[in-house]
């Protein structure tokens, strides 16, 4: 399965939704679009992860590359998981303590810290 | 000998072709369907770190995983191509070039491994399967470097 992704905006939030599989070949576009976004002046990122079959490492990275580019702006970069497979990796390499992770993208809009 | 042993060039691409064959191969010898999920990401990481290390030293051989039912567990073997001394003068050099400020010329904003700001060398992917697979050796050796890993099967017999 390939990714897919999709923009939409929500007040001052652009909520990027991926779905699919994000790994080493797969990742490179959804680098592209989170810098594209930034470079467009979007800064206040939701990514929701809802629909994401499979995330590796390669993904974390480019997640990751992503908070860089908007805190450099000032901005966040939220994402919306429930998924327990997918929340794992993200507990495993501590990155639940750098990305605020929401249970839903209304909360993430609303999120204010 | 291996139950099944898959050899792929390495290309991004065919990383998830070598997940997808070590999931169905170990739901087949009797691996815990929950533990599956492990099993696909692990041998993904691994998998993803062999293709970035022959392409970053340029190495034209393929990456190759050996899936093994054993007696009790299953084990999965990723091994790449790359002397151990060459894979330390690669990341030695990009280490060089990230101090300098230098962009990595071998890792032009493709779809490798490290090639993003996330930049690790792999070591990130490494982290993954340490935290992931309790069974697992990772083998650094003059022609080449391995990943072992294990998973403990409840006996094959199960499935049809």
């Amino acid at each position: 399965m390939d990714l897919s992704l999709s923009t939409r905006t929500v007040g001052d939030r652009t909520v990027v939704e991926v779905g699919g599989e994000i790994d080493v070949y797969t990742a490179p576009k959804l680098r592209e679009q989170l810098v594209e976004l930034v470079n467009d002046g979007s800064y206040h990122l939701v990514v929701d992860m809802e629909g994401v079959d499979f995330l590796d490492s390669t993904g974390l990275g480019v997640l990751v590359g992503g908070l860089k580019r908007v805190r450099a702006h000032e901005g966040s970069l939220r994402l919306v998981c429930n998924q327990e497979r997918i929340l794992k990796i993200f507990r495993i390499t501590g990155l639940t303590k750098v990305f605020p992770i929401h249970t839903s993208v209304d909360e993430a809009v609303s999120a204010t810290d | 000998m291996a139950t099944v042993e898959l050899r792929f060039s390495a290309q991004p691409e065919h990383v998830r072709t070598a997940r997808l064959v070590a999931a169905a191969v170990a739901r087949r010898s009797g691996v815990d369907e929950a533990l599956l999920d492990e099993v696909r990401l692990a041998v993904g990481e691994a998998c993803t770190r062999a293709v970035g290390l022959h392409r970053l030293n340029g190495v034209d051989l393929p990456v190759r995983v050996l899936l093994t039912e054993e007696e009790k567990k299953f084990s999965i073997e990723v091994g790449d191509e790359v002397p151990d001394e060459a894979s330390g003068t690669a990341a030695a050099r990009a280490e060089a070039d990230d101090a300098a400020g230098r962009p990595h010329p071998s890792t032009p904003g493709s779809g490798e491994p490290g090639a993003d700001d996330g930049d690790d060398d792999g070591q990130m992917g490494l982290a993954v399967i340490s935290g992931l697979v309790d069974d697992v050796e990772v083998i650094a050796g003059p022609t080449g470097g391995s990943i072992r890993m294990s998973w403990p099967t409840t006996g094959p017999g199960d499935l049809p």
